[in-house]
């Protein structure tokens, strides 16, 4: 009986702790994330400007987007986004890090600079490019290029030159997050294995080849499709840049969900906008769905 | 077992986490600014763009409190904020716009339908002049109920604005602006040639493109919809015309620069930076290009836009509504209409309001006596102009051009229905040419037209 009761406030603190912990995070993600999340499912059934009482419209606005060609163009311009990222962006932050690793002197200073642009403000290091972006053959990159006699590149003024202008801002931006993920699980991969593939006389590309990209194959997939999802979902970019421009060269769909919402400027249609988010959102999970099933064996 | 470090630890972050709700507890409060402290009623107004000088800041704030002294009743705070086609609906969706502020005469019939404004007309029509406004001005701050919407405070007509400077240095006669398209287009080039910089440029994004292409469908006697607003005719002569012009400008002539998205504060900010040779905006522009991008004013000059020979050609008027939040109480809403009576209306009516409002912009060294068009008629227009003319700051003589041939040519309202959505069709149609060597102008502008007519219904 004793027992009993020493033991009791223990355990009802122990049950309140975690509650009381646990309660911040809830009620922010409760309000910020699902709360919308419920939100936008019955908003995309409704006609609704906010201010009016909405209405139900069935499966319309669902027909809507579909009938839009600017979707089309805006599906097309998001996978051109996520093939170049994934081509520019994927194995950059690889490369980086795997240099990285091997340097012996001041690898933290290369970290940091690695990790800087992270740390700049999304919006402040878009406008920083702009300014680098200049098409008139005095912009800084066209000046760069003029010295050894290219250019000048119309950058952000052709619809050609618009996309691959965006990723590799994107790419600059996004990069230092990745190679500290790299960098990170290049650490657990054994010493003596590196040691062995040398007593068996392997180079540097061996080494890497042999050793170090199986040991990085798990954290690879995954950054894989973390980089998949993201790019689908990219708006900051087209959005600070070139507004979707030029002539929707740059349209992407949450770029277009964002202009359904509130591109209007006499009042957004909330129905499209949240009926094309969950189409979006629907796409990306089939796609982990079937992401993982597939790699399945290879993370094995 | 804990240890007292660690338990240290778990109370200090209880107190934390307890602490950011309560920090996110008051965050989600304090909208509840209640609007009647001490009685009052308390209004926030647009006062300033972004950027603006400070001089421009006082001169507002020097206002309200002048305000306030005549309405002890009120309380009047004015803000940062200027209407951008951008964020213009995030802030209304957010409810994050000053109770009282200015949309295009585009807005008002759509944002009034949608119930997004308030309806003033009691207030409006208690007012001194509410009998005496031009008709087609105070249309446009009607509802198509009929109902009034807002006051229309200012009135532009769409000007060429050129750089003297870079006139100048292209051997060029900063006193005599082109008259005809082909002398801009000859103009443009001789720039481009001399100085390098572009020697014309126009306006492509965030619906901007779409005003501008209208305007120069205008002056060359084209137009985007029949005058009901139910038909579309983006596919007409006029505007390929212009198109092909500026497309000869861009790929033939160089004589655009390479950079070609601009809107309306970028390109101020270029133009007044000495970046540009001419460009087309509201006549009133110069407010702006003085007080948030200090233009050096012996370096501005404004023309009438050349216009077609063809008699449906003319220039683009539109102009700006003080409407108030459809979310203000009562009271809220009549303070507002008081304050923009105040503030922006009366001086266009009473000429002792003028000259007050005249005195206070100078105190603070703002630009006065930039033109503008009649809100009232032409009499009233012409007894404001005359009694602030001993304040006149502006370089009126490099503005003769426009002022004394603007009142000869026709002033065209914008299109009629979803004016700025359809201005978003036009904006890919400009930016197409603009960046696209072989863009095939007929078939963007058949394209268009489709798109456009999609929405007339």
């Amino acid at each position: 009986m004793t027992a009993l009761l020493a033991r009791l406030p223990r355990r009802v603190g122990s049950s309140i702790g975690p509650i009381v912990f646990l309660l911040p995070m809830l009620l922010v993600f409760g309000l910020f994330s699902w709360w919308p999340i419920v939100r936008s499912f019955v908003m995309s059934v409704q006609q609704t400007n906010l201010v009016t009482p909405a209405e139900y419209v069935g499966l319309d606005n669902f027909r809507a987007v579909l009938d839009d060609p600017l979707l089309t163009t805006a599906v097309q311009n998001t996978a051109w986004f996520a093939v170049l990222a994934l081509v520019i962006g994927y194995p950059v932050p690889l490369m980086l890090a795997v240099i990285m690793s091997d340097v012996r002197r001041a690898r933290g200073l290369y970290s940091l600079l690695a990790y800087l642009p992270v740390v700049v403000p999304p919006a402040v290091a878009v406008l920083l490019w702009r300014f680098f972006y200049d098409a008139e053959p005095t912009g800084v990159f066209n000046t760069i290029l003029g010295w050894v006699g290219l250019g000048p590149v119309p950058w952000l003024e052709d619809p050609s030159w618009a996309m691959p202008s965006l990723v590799l801002e994107a790419t600059w931006a996004a990069a230092g997050g990745t190679v500290i993920i790299y960098l990170a699980a290049l650490v657990s991969v054994p010493p003596e294995l590196y040691d062995a593939a040398e007593v068996d006389g392997a180079g540097i590309i061996a080494k890497v080849w042999h050793v170090t990209l199986p040991h990085l194959r798990g954290i690879m997939l995954i950054t894989l499709i973390l980089q998949i999802i993201g790019t689908s979902q990219v708006f900051l970019e087209p959005y600070l840049f070139t507004d979707g421009g030029p002539d929707n060269a740059t349209l992407t769909v949450l770029l277009l969900v964002y202009n359904y919402a509130f591109a209007n400027t006499t009042g957004g249609d909330y129905g499209k906008a949240t009926a094309l988010s969950l189409m979006l959102a629907g796409a990306l999970a089939v796609l982990s769905i079937v992401y993982f099933r597939v790699t399945r064996r290879w993370s094995e | 077992m804990r240890n007292p470090r660690r338990r240290g630890l778990t109370a200090l972050a209880t107190i934390a986490s307890l602490a950011s709700m309560s920090v996110l507890a008051t965050a989600c409060g304090s909208d509840e600014d209640d609007s009647k402290s001490d009685g009052k009623v308390s209004i926030t107004v647009e006062g300033w763009r972004p950027g603006d000088e400070q001089g421009t800041i006082d001169a507002v704030k020097k206002q309200a409190e002048a305000f306030m002294k005549e309405h002890p009743g009120v309380k009047v705070e004015p803000i940062e904020w200027e209407w951008n086609a951008e964020t213009f609906s995030t802030q209304l969706a957010g409810d994050q716009l000053p109770t009282t502020f200015r949309v295009p005469f585009t807005d008002t019939k759509g944002l009034a339908e949608r119930k997004q404004i308030a309806d003033v007309t009691e207030y409006v029509n208690a007012l001194p002049y509410a009998e005496d406004f031009n008709p087609s001005v105070l249309a446009a701050a009607q509802g198509t109920d009929g109902k009034i919407y807002g006051l229309p405070t200012d009135v532009y007509g769409v000007g060429l604005h050129y750089n003297r400077d870079l006139f100048e240095q292209a051997g060029l006669d900063p006193d005599s602006p082109p008259t005809t398209w082909d002398e801009v287009q000859s103009d443009a080039k001789a720039i481009a040639d001399k100085t390098g910089k572009a020697g014309y440029v126009q306006m492509s994004t965030n619906n901007t493109g779409g005003w501008m292409l209208t305007t120069l469908t205008y002056a060359l006697g084209g137009r985007m919809e029949s005058e009901d607003g139910t038909t579309a005719s983006i596919d007409n002569d006029a505007t390929a015309e212009g198109l092909q012009m500026l497309h000869d400008m861009r790929w033939t002539d160089d004589s655009m620069g390479k950079n070609t998205s601009y809107e309306w504060g970028p390109i101020n900010e270029a133009f007044a930076a000495g970046k540009i040779g001419m460009y087309m905006s509201g006549s009133d522009v110069y407010n702006a290009l003085v007080t948030t991008n200090q233009i050096d004013p012996d370096s501005y000059g404004l023309a009438v836009l050349p216009l077609a020979d063809s008699p449906d050609a003319g220039i683009l008027g539109g102009g700006s509504v003080a409407a108030v939040s459809a979310k203000a109480s009562p009271e809220e809403q009549e303070a507002a209409v008081q304050w923009n009576d105040f503030y922006r209306e009366s001086k266009n009516y009473d000429t002792d309001a003028a000259v007050a409002d005249a005195k206070v912009l100078k105190e603070n060294d703002q630009p006065i006596g930039t033109p503008t068009l009649p809100i009232f008629d032409e009499d009233t227009w012409q007894s404001v102009q005359d009694a602030i003319a001993p304040y006149v700051n502006v370089p009126r003589d490099q503005m003769t051009s426009f002022t004394d041939g603007v009142f000869d040519q026709t002033l065209i309202p914008e299109p009629a229905a979803h004016t700025q959505e359809v201005y978003g069709i036009l904006d890919s149609v400009v930016q197409k040419v603009l960046t696209d060597e072989n863009a095939d102008i007929d078939a963007l502008l058949a394209d268009a037209n489709e798109q456009a007519q999609g929405l007339l219904g």
